[in-house]
């Protein structure tokens, strides 16, 4: 079997303005970062053949990438929308990359964004937030988003001794991250104490373990390594792919503490012949600062149990041994639902060009990205190099 | 306002009506001897299709809840006590444990299930501490 590794490359990526965006709607940000992206790749519409999006929440459409495509008037040859939840942009991304070394399409185009902030009303949020879950056995029960997570962090905390300073700990990081991010939604630094103090939403989750509700989209152009060398900006390499499907509904899960990032990275770290250790950051899904925790022990970066330990000693904030959500996350950047992973793939290919500013990770060659959808059920994880091999 | 109904379907009607008489009804699969939660078509782990309803013991344990705080709609009154029960025949099921101060509530206590109405036709498993197992364990 081939691997993908090093054949394809990202050319280009931009992120809208993101936070509270009323003057846009989500297929209008949809768009915008489609045009900018190919002006960082200093490419004109007509040299992309392949399109791929994520539905929207704000403005669902039954066909969403061809209404894209039709707004733009281009007429792909590779054209599809795609919904795994969080989990969506490196699942995305990695048909994306087989549909290029396969002939299907040979420049791509992956743009996601909504405005759940801006552009959904209240009734239509709560929809949104009561359709989780399975409808005949959970959903009855009220669970809301962080109930689930809760249920997730309870569980770590009986089997581990895992305390809620710990996740604090995670929402500290990451907001000290966004306060170096011109960008970010939240900015103004927080402390543990300020995490615990904040309002109980579903113990032991409080306000500030919770990811925002932002309006943004982001968008990257991928082509082929040959190709990728006549683009104006130097391409940031796909190293390793993989994916794990454990479940969708929590009920369903084989085991609340660990999950199936375990397989994603795995497959990921063989793919790249790349080891954690060789990270030199980490873009981790945080709906939920207890996902961090769970995916730094899943992914390898330390042993089953000791996310908490590995959080408050070795540390994940910008001085930290492993600096995770360099952008700021889905805590402190932003979360605009679906795309929300997005944004860690565009701060990750700014970090591996070497032009992400004041929160440049020195020297970065690698980057290990980790996305999840449902309740830590779909995962996929992606790690970037500066390099071809 | 009514709190969320569960949908409709030949399997969820079979397991409501057991929750109508108090009986929490589980598959218990005729080839492997496996129970499983939710209902199938098929065992999920044989995929065998002789599937028999059973009567659970409705004791279990949690393994997880947590407490929620800001309700999902008005019909829900907060605080509620999300959970997740392993029952003694092996599944796990979502629930609500009631009847209890949240503050007693850990990982690992055996519970019982009661029943609750839902609507005028449907009832659902709720469950409550079992106080008499969780002392004498």
């Amino acid at each position: 079997m081939s691997s993908l590794r090093g054949k394809v490359a990202i050319v280009g990526a931009a992120d809208t303005r993101v936070g509270v965006v009323p003057d846009r709607t989500a297929t209008e940000l949809c768009v915008e970062s489609i045009l900018l992206a190919l002006a960082d790749a200093g490419i004109g519409k007509d040299e992309v053949d392949g399109l791929v999006t994520c539905n929207s929440m704000a403005q669902p459409m039954l066909y969403h990438a061809e209404a894209i495509a039709e707004y733009l008037a281009i007429t792909p040859r590779y054209c599809f929308a795609a919904g795994a939840g969080g989990g969506t942009t490196f699942s995305v991304l990695h048909h994306a990359a087989s549909a290029i070394v396969t002939g299907m399409a040979e420049v791509v185009v992956i743009a996601m964004a909504d405005s759940l902030r801006s552009g959904l009303s209240r009734d239509q949020a709560m929809l949104m937030q009561s359709s989780t879950g399975h409808p005949q056995y959970e959903q009855p029960y009220g669970p809301t988003v962080p109930a689930y997570y809760a249920l997730i962090a309870q569980a770590h905390m009986a089997r581990y001794g895992t305390r809620p300073e710990h996740f604090a700990e995670i929402a500290v990081a990451c907001r000290a991250h966004a306060a170096r991010n011109p960008a970010a939604q939240m900015r103004e630094p927080i402390t543990v104490d300020d995490v615990l103090n904040s309002r109980m939403i579903a113990d032991p989750l409080h306000l500030l373990d919770c990811s925002l509700v932002s309006d943004g989209g982001a968008a990257i152009i991928l082509t082929s390594a040959e190709r990728a060398r006549d683009f104006r900006q130097p391409p940031v390499y796909v190293l390793g792919v993989g994916e794990g499907h454990g479940h969708e509904h929590i009920s369903q899960a084989q085991d609340l503490t660990a999950s199936a990032a375990r397989e994603s990275g795995q497959r990921a770290y063989a793919m790249a012949g790349l080891r954690p250790v060789d990270m030199d950051f980490a873009q981790l899904y945080d709906c939920f600062t207890p996902t961090v925790l769970v995916e730094l022990e899943d992914l390898g970066f330390c042993a089953k149990g000791e996310g908490g330990a590995f959080v408050c000693e070795a540390g994940i904030g910008p001085a930290g041994q492993l600096p995770v959500n360099t952008h700021g996350g889905l805590l402190s950047h932003c979360h605009p639902g679906n795309p929300g992973s997005m944004f860690a793939l565009t701060e990750s290919v700014w970090q591996l060009r070497h032009t992400a500013g004041e929160r440049q990770i020195g020297n970065a060659r690698y980057g290990l990205l980790h996305a999840q959808g449902g309740i830590m059920s779909s995962h996929s994880t992606l790690i970037l190099g500066r390099e071809e091999g | 306002m009514e709190r969320i109904q569960p949908s409709s379907g030949a399997l969820a009607d079979a397991y409501i009506a057991g929750c109508r008489v108090g009986e929490l009804r589980l598959q218990c699969c005729s080839r492997c001897g496996l129970h499983q939660f939710y209902p199938r078509i098929m065992c999920a782990h044989c995929f065998s299709e002789e599937l028999e309803w059973v009567a659970a013991t409705g004791r279990g344990e949690i393994i997880s809840f947590t407490v929620v705080r800001r309700p999902i709609s008005r019909a829900y009154d907060a605080p509620y006590v999300v959970a997740l029960i392993k029952l003694q025949e092996g599944p796990t099921l979502m629930s609500h444990i009631v009847d209890c101060a949240p503050e007693t509530i850990a990982v690992g206590l055996p519970v019982q299930v009661a029943f609750a109405s839902w609507s005028e036709s449907v009832a659902l498993p709720v469950f409550t501490l079992d106080r008499q197992r969780g002392s004498s364990s």
